[in-house]
């Protein structure tokens, strides 16, 4: 794909009316050659100081395979996705993420690491065995005893916080993911026209934009003219 | 070691320090005249544009960390090489005080990521002294500065409405975009409580003003620069054509250490290290233009000594670096039940809000304190980032879940799941930014005994509140609570209280800071001449926001453009004149 087309594919991907934008990226072909869309993993604008940090994090491992396990399984009864939705652990990077994230923001690293110590020994004070090697049953019981930070009893307080930790982590790991935004239904991201609410979100709400509101609001089909201020006045 | 000070051949017209709102504005108009110019940046070249750099329409993992704050303090994808604090660039703060500064590096600085927020001054922000007592008026007023204003607007380009509101000039205004479902009840809610909620003023196109600049696209992403130049920032609109004058030397990577002077104690130009290879260079102009930032600027002129100016370059008065001010901000966060279970669209718009409040109480004369301030608001259902989910046992276990039961907060599995997109864009905020009343004590200056890893010399600050400034943001968390209620809110979290400031944010936060090279008649209170010229030195100007007397309740940006044209087009005239 040369610069121009994929500059093209930038905007009409994401467009429901090829009106909005006509075909002024023609036209304005400096514009058009401005940019180019290029994805790998992880190019993602760095700086070069940026990126050799990043790869320093990379290179280094925190967690122990045991320690991930247990991770992933909590992040699957955390998250664990829906119809055609994969559980979190599933999503693509997930245990990746964790672990970085771990080292990028190092005050995740001893709640993190304390809390899954705090796990095994609950869960072989019950049933002398690895969190990982509980039945379904086993586990949802400990995690019934963590997971409601107002009601927990004070035996199970470091459970608690660990597993409230536990609990943003896999959501913003699943939420921030291509198949968790999909399911959270945000729709953004791309190139369009914004003309507004519409009419029937605006209805139910019981509101309405005004006169005033739509004199003055951008009609969406004048947005490539170029501005003429010959009869503005001040 | 030994030492060399490398000259480069060319000898300038003009050199600038800094490529960011003011450097950006000078080079621009200056190249255009014919001018040979210099420009100086200390951080790496940035076009939007170019592919290695981009950010814009990055969806959240192709970041390892989910675009988090750890790198860039506002996100992974957030535009500004810098920061709060840069390696081996340390400044220091006096005990007991606190300011927090905020540096890009790079072609256009800070405004790769500002908010575009682009408020003219009114009559009334050039002349407060004469209205409340305190501070100083402005050598100028708001018709010395309108001219440049209309000729900012047309050039860059900033929607909005005329709303003939006494000290919120009007402009020449493209048309702004329709309010978003939370703006409209944020509008419902504030205009009940008596507070008014007009559309923003952002330079954001929704229409084109020339053909180099596309038109906005709505994704929402100015923060992240835009590749299409359908924002303004000074790389792209600025300095771009700027360079395409075939009259502008880009120099990047060079860090200024000082103004050379004469034995007159006149500029001859500047000394920089190239941050590449640690060298020490020289350029020579027959006039010298700081544009470095506000504190950048005067650590420069303070660190410029010369027997003729031994307290630093252009400070007889010992005015560099004092009358440093910053915005004021609070904000509080909220939750609007009726915004649960929304219907999915894409509401991404313009980067920023679409609505806003500008200060209405400029009558009012029992606050307790006599500067104003503006509301910003945010919501909606926007793109997730890291953090996104996080504490939702704080909103669950507050309302009903779908079979109308209280549910416990906090939980797990498809429930939890079911509750994150309940919620999702039913928490909305609002923040407020003030004006501060400058005082000669807070201010900035060289801490000799702190070196930056280039061996200058760096920054020491001195910075304290006010009661007025106190007063004004507990002003703010009454008001903000007001709307919440009057728009069927719950506010979240504790109504910060006396013992945080009610929420005052630390000086320096904002962004705002201006003041440290500030303007006026008399050479004895002020470093700059009306013109940004300074009183000691005929061939220096400062351009940023260290020129500004006071700051008004409104962002620098579009000021520090109207006054940097308007100090190059008298520059140019000076030179032309042979008067420089």
């Amino acid at each position: 794909m040369n610069r121009r087309d994929s500059l093209k594919s930038l905007f009409v991907g994401g467009l429901g009316s090829s009106l909005l934008l006509s075909c002024k990226l023609d036209e304005a072909s400096e514009v058009a050659e401005l940019t180019e869309i290029r994805e790998k993993e992880f190019d993602y604008g760095r700086t070069p100081e940026e990126k050799e940090h990043d790869e320093e994090l990379m290179s280094k491992d925190f967690y122990t395979e045991e320690e991930m396990a247990a991770i992933l399984v909590l992040s699957d009864i955390i998250i664990p996705g829906e119809g055609d939705y994969p559980p979190v652990s599933k999503t693509e990077g997930y245990p990746e993420f964790i672990e970085f994230i771990t080292k990028d923001i190092p005050s995740h690293k001893i709640p993190m690491r304390g809390g899954l110590r705090w796990l095994e020994n609950e869960s072989y004070k019950r049933n002398d065995k690895k969190f990982v090697d509980l039945s379904d049953e086993q586990r949802l019981a400990i995690i019934e005893d963590i997971a409601y930070p107002e009601e927990v009893k004070p035996e199970f307080s470091q459970g608690a916080v660990f597993f409230s930790r536990m609990r943003n982590l896999a959501a913003t790991g699943y939420f921030t993911s291509k198949q968790g935004i999909d399911y959270l239904g945000y729709m953004g991201n791309r190139p369009n026209a914004w003309d507004g609410v519409p009419q029937d979100v605006l209805k139910k709400h019981g509101l309405e934009y005004d006169e005033k509101i739509l004199t003055q609001s951008l009609k969406p089909e004048e947005r490539n003219d170029i501005q003429d201020w010959s009869n503005y006045v001040l | 070691m030994s030492f060399q000070i490398i000259e480069q051949a060319t000898k300038y017209d003009v050199c600038i320090v800094g490529s960011g709102a003011g450097g950006g504005m000078a080079a621009k108009i200056l190249s255009e005249k014919g001018f040979k110019i210099a420009l100086v940046e200390a951080g790496p070249d940035f076009d939007p544009a170019n592919p290695e750099q981009r950010t814009q329409l990055r969806w959240p993992y192709e970041s390892p960390r989910r675009g988090a704050g750890t790198q860039r303090p506002f996100g992974d994808f957030d535009m500004a090489y810098g920061g709060w604090n840069i390696d081996g660039e340390p400044y220091t703060r006096e005990s007991g005080t606190n300011f927090d500064w905020f540096r890009s590096r790079m072609v256009g600085g800070r405004t790769n990521h500002w908010g575009r927020i682009s408020l003219r001054f009114g009559p009334l922000d050039f002349k407060r002294k004469d209205y409340d007592g305190k501070g100083d008026n402005w050598p100028i007023g708001y018709e010395d500065v309108r001219p440049y204003y209309d000729k900012v607007d047309k050039l860059i380009g900033v929607f909005g409405t005329k709303e003939n509101i006494p000290n919120e000039p009007d402009g020449y205004f493209l048309p702004p975009p329709k309010p978003r479902l939370h703006e409209m009840y944020f509008k419902k809610g504030a205009e009940k409580a008596g507070i008014p909620m007009i559309p923003s003023r952002l330079s954001i196109l929704t229409k084109r003003v020339n053909k180099k600049r596309q038109a906005c696209f709505y994704c929402n992403q100015c923060a992240r620069s835009c590749t299409v130049y359908g924002d303004f920032s000074s790389s792209s609109v600025l300095v771009k054509p700027a360079k395409d004058s075939g009259n502008v030397d880009l120099f990047v990577n060079a860090m200024v250490r000082e103004v050379t002077t004469d034995k007159n104690g006149n500029a001859t130009g500047v000394h920089y290290i190239d941050k590449t290879n640690l060298k020490d260079y020289k350029i020579k102009a027959r006039v010298v233009i700081l544009a470095a930032s506000a504190c950048s600027s005067a650590r420069i002129l303070l660190n410029s000594k010369s027997s003729v100016h031994p307290n630093g370059l252009a400070n007889s008065s010992d005015v560099v670096g004092r009358y440093l001010h910053d915005s004021t901000g609070s904000s509080r966060m909220a939750f609007l039940p009726s915004l649960m279970d929304r219907k999915r669209y894409n509401e991404d718009g313009v980067g920023g809000m679409h609505l806003y409040t500008p200060w209405w109480l400029n009558d009012q004369k029992n606050l307790g304190f006599t500067r104003g301030y503006h509301i910003e608001y945010w919501g909606g259902m926007g793109m997730p980032s890291y953090g996104f989910g996080f504490n939702m046992e704080a909103l669950n276990g507050s309302v009903p879940g779908r079979n109308r039961e209280k549910k416990k907060a906090g939980g797990y599995g498809l429930s939890f799941m079911d509750d994150v997109k309940r919620f999702y864009g039913s928490t909305l905020g609002m923040s407020g930014r003030g004006e501060s009343i400058p005082r000669r004590d807070n201010r900035c200056s060289i801490d000799d005994n702190t070196l930056d890893k280039y061996g200058i010399p760096v920054l020491k600050f001195n910075y304290e509140w006010s009661d007025e400034e106190v007063k004004q943001a507990a002003h703010m968390q009454d008001t903000f609570e007001e709307i919440i209620d009057s728009m069927g809110g719950v506010a979240l979290g504790e109504k910060p209280g006396k013992d945080s400031n009610y929420g005052l944010e630390n000086p320096g936060r904002i962004i705002h800071e201006v003041g440290t090279t500030r303007m006026g008649n008399d050479a004895k209170s002020s470093v700059l001449n009306k013109y940004n010229q300074a009183h000691d030195v005929p061939n220096l100007f400062v351009m940023d926001g260290g020129a500004f007397v006071s700051q008004a309740d409104k962002n620098p940006t579009w000021t520090i453009l109207a006054l940097a044209w308007r100090a190059s087009d008298y520059l140019a005239d000076e030179l032309k004149k042979g008067r420089i």
